[in-house]
């Protein structure tokens, strides 16, 4: 029995274009700009910040006008991270987010810092911590991640619809 | 058995490469069918998406989709990872169960997004063949040689079926390949996967198809002349090729006679033949004749969107009952290496 094969290696390599659409093209472009820039639903009027795939989900229909977003926003929720797995660069334990940015009507997620997990609430306003100009890409990891800005939170009541 | 009909069908113009995403295509295709079927969302009672994640590169990649069909308030949807055509048979039974009256079904895929020859070689056994890494292009061109040597085809008869399709996709809007070529021109042109040469291989495309289909009065409501569904069948061959026959095609046999193809004369057999031998060894296993036309369309040879090729032949076939031009057609959806699976359905006027 120790002549059994139980184990074989066959590599798979296949590599893909990814295509952004030429909805989510113009977001891009605005992280190269240090912007947020989402979209509008022309339909129920909705700011997707990011625009998902170009699409609005709730009406089934292509999204809009560009809206440029402001940079600041409130949590709406968290989660604590606490458990270690391969290929973690974070020190655990750590903070991930749903942000919801002022203007916009659906929320990013995205990583909280400068702050002791044990202190992240519902309501907590943040702002972008980005990275130095000449690294930045067509990508949100422009943005490093998300801190405290040390206002007042926000009233629940503003970000109630988004739970 | 409910009655069930196709009402409706809408498609994307078949293209080599597409800048928008998934979703975005899906969008206009799925408002055009509602808009030919004259049916507001509201009043679709299911929803089946087929669609394949490999070809994406992205996991779960399918449940994007349903942003393409306004699901608020809730919708009741499902998805098969495989050409729309297969969705179609769930809605059909889905519909048979009496909980739904209409569905609408569609399928989408972006073959641009890789190289699909390679991405397809991902069906392959994972033991041992996948790992030798035929691409698609090779593992058809192994049935081809096979057939010929044992004369089931010839090269000619091969040309023929490529010069057949090419000029039928000339009068195809949403075909990707068309022309007018000679028998002398098709067999003079370079191999590319030897027998097989470019125009006996499929245009590989990015598309989108969708159908609606409704059960009975509904149907009757929707659309003058519904296509009715008279006989659907699935059947899968092994997946081990070599516990498969090179040179017929049994599970398309038994699905056609489940279907009762042989029942009376098809006017018109819309094919998912990917290669000019296929269609030789599909016809002869479905049993079709000469008074069928095979492909008014051009066929799967001439716009290959994967996974959503299978139902634009049940669209084509379903429009020439919906149009009044004939009165018996077949749709036809394959999938896996050497057509290892086969859905037959029988489609009829009223």
């Amino acid at each position: 029995m120790s002549d059994d094969v139980l184990r074989i290696r066959t590599p798979i390599g296949i590599k893909y274009q990814y295509s952004a659409g030429p909805r989510v093209s113009s977001h891009l472009h605005g992280l190269m700009d240090g912007r947020f820039v989402g979209k509008r639903c022309p339909t129920c009027h909705l700011v997707y910040m990011p625009p998902r795939n170009g699409t609005c989900a709730k009406c089934g229909c292509l999204l809009g006008e560009d809206v440029e977003v402001g940079q600041r926003g409130t949590i709406t929720t968290f989660c604590i991270v606490n458990v270690p797995f391969l290929g973690q660069t974070i020190k655990i334990p750590y903070v991930a987010a749903t942000i919801l940015l002022d203007g916009a009507d659906m929320g990013m997620s995205h990583l909280i810092q400068e702050v002791e997990a044990a202190d992240v609430r519902m309501g907590m306003r943040v702002e972008p911590v980005w990275r130095p100009r000449d690294e930045w890409q067509p990508s949100m990891e422009n943005v490093l991640y998300f801190r405290p800005t040390g206002e007042p939170d926000a009233a629940f009541e503003s970000y109630a619809g988004q739970l | 058995m409910r009655d069930v009909a196709i009402i409706a069908s809408a498609q994307a113009i078949n293209a080599a490469t597409t800048t928008a995403t998934p979703v975005e295509m899906l969008i206009p295709v799925v408002n055009q069918v509602l808009e030919n079927a004259g049916i507001a969302r509201a009043d679709i009672g299911f929803w089946c998406h087929g669609s394949c994640d490999y070809m994406t590169g992205q996991p779960f990649s399918f449940v994007s989709a349903v942003d393409a069909l306004g699901a608020w308030p809730p919708i009741i949807e499902s998805h098969v990872e495989a050409d729309g055509a297969f969705a179609l048979y769930e809605a059909w039974i889905k519909i048979q169960t009496g909980e739904v009256d209409t569905a609408l079904v569609f399928g989408n895929g972006r073959s641009s997004s890789g190289d699909i020859n390679r991405i397809l070689t991902l069906q392959l056994d994972p033991y041992v063949v996948g790992p030798l890494w035929p691409d698609d292009r090779s593992i058809a061109a192994l049935q081809a040689r096979a057939c010929l040597e044992s004369g089931v085809v010839t090269e000619r008869a091969m040309a023929e079926v490529a010069m057949r399709n090419h000029h039928n996709a000339i009068s195809n809007p949403y075909a990707l390949r068309r022309g007018d070529h000679t028998i002398d021109e098709l067999m003079a042109a370079a191999r590319v996967a030897d027998p097989l040469r470019e125009l006996d291989c499929p245009a590989h495309a990015d598309g989108v198809t969708a159908v609606i289909i409704a059960a009975g009065d509904r149907a009757r409501s929707l659309a003058k002349r519904p296509a009715w569904i008279r006989g659907i069948d699935h059947r899968i061959e092994s997946q081990n090729l070599g516990n498969r026959s090179m040179t017929t095609l049994p599970s398309a046999a038994a699905a056609a006679h489940k279907a009762g193809v042989g029942s009376d004369k098809i006017d018109v057999a819309e094919l998912h033949a990917p290669y000019t031998h296929q269609e030789l060894l599909l016809t002869s296993a479905l049993g079709l004749g000469e008074s069928t036309s095979i492909n008014p369309s051009g066929g799967a040879l001439c716009a290959n969107p994967m996974m959503s090729a299978g139902l634009a032949r049940f669209a084509e076939a379903a429009a020439r009952i919906m149009n009044g031009s004939a009165d018996r057609t077949l749709g036809h959806a394959s999938s896996g290496p050497w057509m290892q699976q086969n859905l037959v359905c029988v489609l009829e006027g009223e």
